[in-house]
């Protein structure tokens, strides 16, 4: 990362502190302000820990979410962040990555973000295989706005705004992220957190698109899909010998619903370019696009006017 | 002064080869240092239909399509109908004499039935080439530039491909000179080639001038040019270029990108604005610099794709929830498209904020000529107060170190602009929230909504727009102080009112001035103010049903305009739709006029 362009304003210089990364490095200054019990909590811990085993500096590090309590995340983790619109997070992220393709980007946001308003970004981020990591907080309800249905609510799920059941089908987003192109699929459970950990540090490390999608239960007002429901039902990926290479099997425990769910790697491929790779203009050594020189050269503007004569 | 004036009209249905033929006519006038602008009427289809094209040239200043046409070529009956009862004396009609009926033209017009079949040997495609080749010799153009844009543009085509259509162009050549009367004048061959360039061109040129490095968008007409120009010239430039999803994932990939320090860029029309009006509202808010061109096409909903209007300034004014900063400018011309973009961009970056440029079909589609002097490439860039990393490590940066709350990347400074750091700069960590934020960039929209930060942070906003006023220039009366009436009209109207300022000063002895305006917002209500009650007579003419540059002056100054003049029939004004129009409002017959075009394209 390097590429001087303009000048830093002249500030005063406040006391350096040290650059090590301890274990509190990435603790956010303000505390969230989520509902007790709720498994955003889990899921922003484990991130934390992910980072902090990595290795990796705050600085080099961008979490970009959306709108919904868990798209709240990046004002309370300390690196660089971006809280957009409700459904946004993975445009601004991927436009962020082609930026400044040295950064790690993190998209994080519920599953109405995600799976909802944002489903069309879904689909064609995935397609791309950019290098980023997208966890999805995935309550199967819309928190933010008190109670309503989600793309993820189970069928025939009561919420304020299907009170007699929701008549949908609910969109199941790990077969739908294997089949959309995503390069690194899985699940994890706010009750699970250590797992959770391991998880994050190969969506993080993989590169290429990742999705983690996190049952991150919401215990105001999801009534059904609590730590309760789910603590019996899940089960490891990982400790039943799942192979993430094997796509049919992905699919098929995708699918598994009801007496036991699976979380953990569905599925994963290394042999599919990033979109970063495919796009020359990012390797001509020149680091960051958004680091270099801007201008062109004379050869170039005589080029471009030549073409106009 | 000019000493000729022309235009050339090809006529025909979509597919038949008339935009690559009119594009051939310009390049051989430009290359003749001829002035020139070239509009294409079409419709939203990809065959039939009825396409007419206009390329005017002259050794004078050309602004507009102008009023005549001097040589009409009709491709098919159906052009000739249309066209030909347009015909002045003077002009001639060049056409496949075994093919096509003319009908009776007006006196003194010059019939050139041309037998197509034999000079074309059977290649009905290349009636337009053997057309050309009778313009040129009538134009009394030799038939070696003609040729030599052949050959250029039938290169990929092979030589077979050059060598048959040069064929073609000169029999058409060959057959003028023995059968037609020549124009009494000659177009005169002047010693500094022109460039030719379109809107759309001009538009990319002015992003690459100011440095951008992100291009996103969606396809849509008109505006599409701009991205296939960036899209064919990405890598030798250094370009990131992304068709995305849709417009809402364009203006976010922008955001993203001009938020990690790209200078970043889009374009679409109405439509595709439409859906990128919440993300500009968050561009503003969490201060990130960008710039948007929309190419304003008759509305609303998909309304007519292919026609022009200036129907989109309150969508503009008005995209988005809430108060935000942010710079609208409505440039004039081509070459003001190219010049206006780096210096749109030098503005959103000192004052953090969107740019949205408010173009249309005409400019953006339309071709005109520039002197290649003033395609300058190596203008001033200025990023603001930008913090990129400058090769410095963590702890050599300002504020170095984690967990420090001395970086405030939204400080509330005393002109409303923060200096922005970059994510990846070691030691300025913050996070950009489009909810309302402190300095720091904490929430205070969620748990402890805090009035009086909010006062202060949406005060802090505004303020970077009275910086910016003070940096853009403010609009000035062109022609005589003392006038019958003043016409003010927004982006790319200047040219067109231009001319008729100036037929109605020579041709009826009407004295009128004019005052374009460019910079939308912020306006310089006090300065237009001053100029326009000054005024005998204020008549707006834009492009537009509603007069929306009309209300748009009442709301910023209190001034009512005395007269209007409206077109919103998607083609655009031609100068004498003007000049009828004033004559009507000066005789007092009228306080609206709606010229009505002659022909329907
Ligand atoms: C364009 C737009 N539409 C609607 C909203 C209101 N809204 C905010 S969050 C949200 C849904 C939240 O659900 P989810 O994304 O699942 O996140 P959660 O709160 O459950 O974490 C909605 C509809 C908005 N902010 N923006
Ligand atoms: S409403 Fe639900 S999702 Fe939101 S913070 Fe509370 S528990 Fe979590």
């Amino acid at each position: 990362m390097s590429i001087p362009v303009e000048t830093a304003p002249a500030s005063a210089t406040p006391p350096v502190q040290a650059s090590q990364v301890t274990k509190d490095t990435y603790k956010g200054k303000i505390h969230p302000d989520w509902c007790p019990g709720c498994g955003d909590f889990s899921v922003l811990a484990a991130l934390q820990t992910a980072l902090f085993e990595l290795g990796l500096k705050p600085h080099q590090v961008l979490v970009v979410s959306g709108i919904g309590c868990s798209s709240n995340l990046p004002g309370y983790i300390n690196s660089y962040g971006m809280h957009t619109l409700h459904g946004r997070s993975l445009p601004v992220a991927t436009g962020a990555k082609l930026g400044n393709h040295e950064l790690k980007v993190i998209c994080v946001g519920g599953d109405g973000d995600g799976y909802g308003i944002g489903a069309n970004h879904f689909v064609h981020t995935m397609r791309r295989n950019l290098d980023l990591t997208y966890i999805v907080m995935d309550n199967q309800i819309y928190g933010l706005t008190t109670g309503q249905v989600s793309p993820t609510s189970v069928k025939g799920m009561k919420t304020k705004s299907s009170p007699y059941g929701s008549v949908e089908n609910p969109i199941n987003p790990i077969p739908m992220a294997i089949v959309g192109g995503a390069t690194y699929v899985a699940r994890a459970f706010s009750g699970k957190q250590k797992h959770m950990v391991e998880i994050l540090k190969g969506a993080i490390q993989h590169n290429g698109f990742s999705l983690v999608d996190v049952f991150s239960p919401c215990v105001t007002y999801n009534k059904d899909n609590t730590y309760k429901w789910f603590n019996p039902r899940i089960k490891i990926l990982e400790e039943q010998g799942h192979d993430p290479t094997d796509f049919n099997k992905a699919i098929e425990r995708g699918y598994q619903w009801g007496e036991e769910i699976p979380v953990g790697l569905f599925w994963r491929r290394t042999n599919l370019p990033t979109l970063e790779e495919l796009e020359p203009v990012l390797h001509d050594g020149q680091g960051p696009l958004a680091w270099r020189k801007l201008g062109l050269s004379d050869e170039q503007a005589h080029a471009l006017i030549k073409e106009l004569l | 002064m000019a000493t000729v004036d022309f235009a050339v009209g090809i006529g025909g249905e979509n597919g038949q080869g008339i935009a690559s033929t009119g594009d051939l006519l310009a390049r051989i006038f430009a290359r003749r240092g001829l002035n020139l602008n070239a509009y294409n009427a079409y419709q939203s289809i990809i065959r039939g239909g009825h396409t007419f094209l206009t390329v005017r040239a002259s050794d004078g200043p050309v602004r507009s399509m102008g009023d005549k046409v001097d040589v009409l070529i009709p491709l098919n009956q159906d052009s000739m109908d249309r066209h030909l009862r347009l015909m002045k004396a003077g002009s001639c009609v060049l056409y496949d004499g075994d093919m096509l009926k003319p009908g009776t033209p007006a006196a003194g017009v010059q019939l050139c039935p041309m037998p197509m079949k034999v000079l074309t040997k059977g290649n009905k495609l290349a009636a337009n080439t053997a057309a050309l080749g009778a313009t040129l010799q009538m134009l009394g153009i030799e038939s070696e530039p003609l040729e030599t844009v052949i050959a250029r543009q039938f290169k990929k085509k092979g030589d077979e491909v050059v060598a048959e259509n040069v064929g073609v162009a000169r029999a058409g050549y060959e057959y003028a000179a023995q059968n037609f009367k020549a124009f009494p004048f000659k177009a005169p061959k002047l010693p500094k080639p022109q460039a030719i360039v379109t809107g759309n061109q001009a538009t990319a040129m002015g992003g690459v001038a100011a440095g951008v490095k992100f291009y996103a968008a969606y396809p849509m007409s008109p505006s599409t040019g701009v991205l296939m120009w960036m899209a064919s010239h990405a890598r030798d430039l250094g370009i990131m270029v992304r068709q995305v999803e849709d417009e809402i994932g364009v203006m976010n990939m922008v955001i993203g990108a001009g938020h990690s320090g790209c200078r970043a860029m889009c374009a679409t029309s109405g439509g595709g604005f439409a859906l990128m009006a919440e993300a500009i509202g968050m561009a503003a808010m969490i201060e990130t610099p960008l710039v948007c061109v929309d190419v304003q096409r008759a509305g609303p909903a998909t309304g007519v794709p292919t026609k022009t209007e200036q129907g989109d300034l309150w969508q503009v004014l008005g995209a988005g929830q809430g108060d935000y900063p942010r710079i609208i400018v409505a440039p004039s011309s081509q070459l003001d498209l190219f010049r206006t973009i780096p210096e749109l961009f030098n503005l959103c970056d000192k004052y953090q904020c969107p740019g949205i440029v408010l173009a249309d079909l005409l400019i953006s589609e339309g071709t005109a000529s520039v002197d290649p002097a003033e395609l300058k490439f190596d203008g001033k860039i200025d990023r603001g107060e930008l913090i990129l990393p400058n090769g410095k490590s963590e702890t050599q940066n300002p504020f170095g170190g984690y967990n420090d709350n001395a970086y405030l990347r939204y400080k509330n400074t005393a002109s409303g602009i923060s200096p922005r750091a970059v994510p990846g700069v070691p030691g300025h960590i913050f996070t950009a929230a489009s909810d309302e934020h402190d300095e720091d960039g904490t929430l205070i929209s969620d748990e402890f909504t805090n009035s009086s930060k909010r006062r202060m942070m949406v005060e802090k906003r505004a303020r970077k727009m009275q910086g910016a006023a003070a940096d853009i220039a403010p609009p000035k009366i062109v022609g005589p102080e003392n006038a019958q009436a003043t016409l003010v009209g927004w982006g790319s109207t200047e040219g067109v009112i231009r001319e008729a300022a100036e037929k109605l000063a020579g041709d009826e002895g009407i004295v009128v001035n004019q005052l374009p305006i460019k910079w939308i917002v912020p306006f310089h209500a006090e300065e237009v103010m001053r100029i326009l009650s000054r005024s005998n007579k204020v008549i707006i003419v834009e492009n537009n049903y509603s007069g929306q540059f009309a209300r748009y002056l009442r709301a910023e100054t209190g001034f009512t305009a005395h007269g209007h003049i409206r077109k919103y029939d998607g083609e655009p004004f031609m100068p004498h739709h003007i000049i009828e129009s004033v004559k009507e409002q000066l005789a007092g017959k009228q306080a609206i006029s709606v010229p009505s075009h002659e022909v329907s394209v």
